[in-house]
């Protein structure tokens, strides 16, 4: 369990980014945080790992508080997956994904052994393994930065925008990854996006942001959808748009789903038929 | 062209081979010099530009320092060192590790800047260290610069440790100074052209160098030679020193 505590974070040049946060991100879920561009999400994530220091406020992770760590300590502890993929362009993939064990003193064929059942866990074929990062796609970054994050076998992943920098079709493939993932290994995941379609998928707790850091709703993704807690979340979401709000009309034999603004959100099918597809919310 | 063929005649004159004033001694001297004062300055100036380039401070003082170190004149210093510690070899290594540094200086701190932020943040984030970061990560990506700074040094002091010759016997510099005097414009310039070979045989040996020690892998992942992989020099850098990092 992590639990932040009136957490405020202003920066030397006076940036309020994060302002009395207080929020408890429950052990075994995935807690999302999305909001606009500058409103604190990445702040708020790199203060569990110590990369940024609150100005005020303590966080705690099962009841210690982390700022008695030592942060080298802490960061080892923690699995961190960033936008970028952030891999050492040095190395190769299976020595990036064993950074960490190595760092912690695991012998080194046992760091690589275990480095190559993580590419089978993250999707990744084991013939990558000797490449360095730039002879790989966006996408196989990405998975390489996951399978890193999970090297040390972590309690905690954050992942910052793991998937922003990947087309939609490998990001729909990225994220269907983790959720098989994490259905099997259950950790604590914080996972930071401004979009909300990706927060809904993925989170077991969704909260939503405002600039500074500011909390407009927190809740589960049906929570949400269905009392916005304020117009600025309804607007967040899509709800006022009416983007959310479907009817359904008949046409050329199939029943459409339509939007208010009378766009085709997709088509209503019969129940078993949509439990078989895993992505059952209608598409854009 | 006839002072040329009379230079190239007085290089291949076996009689200018032997004794202690003969020109495999002098070369030998001239090489040892120049490695010898490369060394020093790079003693000097790597940790310090290390420790620039890692903790982002200070480069301003180094920058300054630099500038004023490169636009003092050597010879002029070498004489006033002479003058204070006397004649022999003690000044122009004074005067040549002062010039060496600069370059060597600017290649250590623009290596490790020239890294792509988000790397060392990412390194950082994981749980490595700061020596860790600096030993695994800032000093494999930022040697290519480094090198190449070193390389730049190593020009500068190999041609102007001919002025060695001015306050000591030693050195391809001999050969000038001593052809000045008694005018013998042959064993002048062939003193010159063995300097300019001595010049190229190191700068070939720096190729080879550089090639070695970019990091495999990371070619074309450095985000300034990866969008413009022609000879844009990264910012604030001696073209020379950029030269050649492919
Ligand atoms: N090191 C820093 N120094 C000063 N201001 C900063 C620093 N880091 C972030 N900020 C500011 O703090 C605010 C929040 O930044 P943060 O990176 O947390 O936003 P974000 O929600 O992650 O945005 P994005 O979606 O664009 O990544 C922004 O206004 C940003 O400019
Ligand atoms: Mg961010």
């Amino acid at each position: 369990m992590i639990e932040f505590r009136s957490v405020s974070k202003q920066f030397p040049d006076g940036t309020l980014a994060v302002d009395d946060f207080s929020l408890t991100l429950p052990s075994h879920q995935t807690t999302v945080l999305v909001g606009s561009s500058g409103s604190g999400k990445t702040t708020l994530l790199r203060m569990i790992n110590r990369m940024v220091d609150p100005s005020s406020g303590t966080i705690e992770i099962d009841g210690a508080d982390i700022a008695a760590l030592e942060p080298v300590q802490l960061r080892r502890s923690i699995g961190y997956v960033m936008q970028n993929s952030g891999l050492l362009p040095h190395r190769t993939v299976i020595d990036n994904v064993a950074t960490v064990p190595l760092l912690r003193g695991v012998p080194r064929r046992k760091a690589r052994t275990e480095a190559l059942s993580l590419l089978d866990t993250v999707g990744l074929d084991r013939s990558l393994a000797a490449r360095y990062p730039n002879q790989l796609s966006g996408g196989q970054q990405q998975r390489v930065g996951v399978a890193r994050g999970l090297a040390v076998n972590p309690n905690i992943l954050l992942m910052d925008e793991p998937f922003g920098a990947v087309d939609p079709i490998v990001r729909a493939e990225l994220q269907q990854e983790l959720i098989r993932l994490q259905s099997e290994l259950g950790k604590t995941v914080v996972f930071v996006t401004h979009d909300i379609e990706e927060a809904f998928l993925l989170g077991d707790q969704v909260v939503i942001l405002r600039d500074g850091g500011r909390i407009a709703q927190v809740g589960s993704p049906s929570d949400i959808l269905a009392k916005p807690a304020d117009d600025f979340v309804a607007s967040f979401v899509g709800a006022d748009r009416g983007k959310r709000a479907l009817h359904v009309e008949r046409r050329g034999g199939s029943d459409i789903l339509v939007d208010t603004d009378g766009r085709l959100a997709g088509v209503l099918v019969a129940p078993s038929a949509a439990d078989a597809t895993p992505d059952h919310r209608a598409p854009r | 062209m006839n002072l040329f063929a009379d230079a190239l005649n007085w290089i291949l004159d076996p009689a200018n081979y032997v004794g202690p004033g003969g020109i495999p001694v002098r070369l030998v001297e001239h090489l040892g010099f120049t490695v010898v004062a490369v060394s020093l300055a790079a003693l000097i100036a790597v940790p310090f530009g290390f420790l620039i380039g890692h903790t982002g401070r200070g480069r301003g003082l180094a920058v300054a320092t630099s500038g004023g170190l490169r636009a003092i004149p050597t010879l002029g210093l070498l004489t006033l060192v002479a003058l204070w510690v006397g004649i022999g070899l003690g000044a122009p290594y004074v005067a040549l590790t002062i010039l060496a540094i600069p370059p060597i200086l600017a290649g250590a701190y623009t290596g490790f800047e020239a890294i792509d932020r988000t790397v060392i943040d990412s390194a950082r984030s994981v749980g490595m260290s700061e020596a860790q970061i600096m030993r695994t990560v800032e000093v494999p990506l930022g040697l290519p610069l480094l090198i190449a700074g070193i390389r730049s040094a190593t020009l500068q002091v190999v041609a102007t440790a001919t002025l060695a010759a001015y306050v000591a016997d030693f050195g391809l510099g001999r050969f000038l100074f001593a052809g000045l005097k008694t005018r013998d414009y042959a064993e002048m310039l062939g003193g010159s052209i063995l300097v300019i070979l001595l010049a190229v045989l190191l700068e070939g040996i720096f190729t080879g160098v550089q090639r070695l020690v970019v990091p495999k892998g990371v070619a074309a992942a450095r985000p300034s030679v990866d969008r413009g992989r022609s000879a844009r020099p990264a910012s604030g850098m001696d073209p020379a020193i950029t030269k050649g990092t492919h």
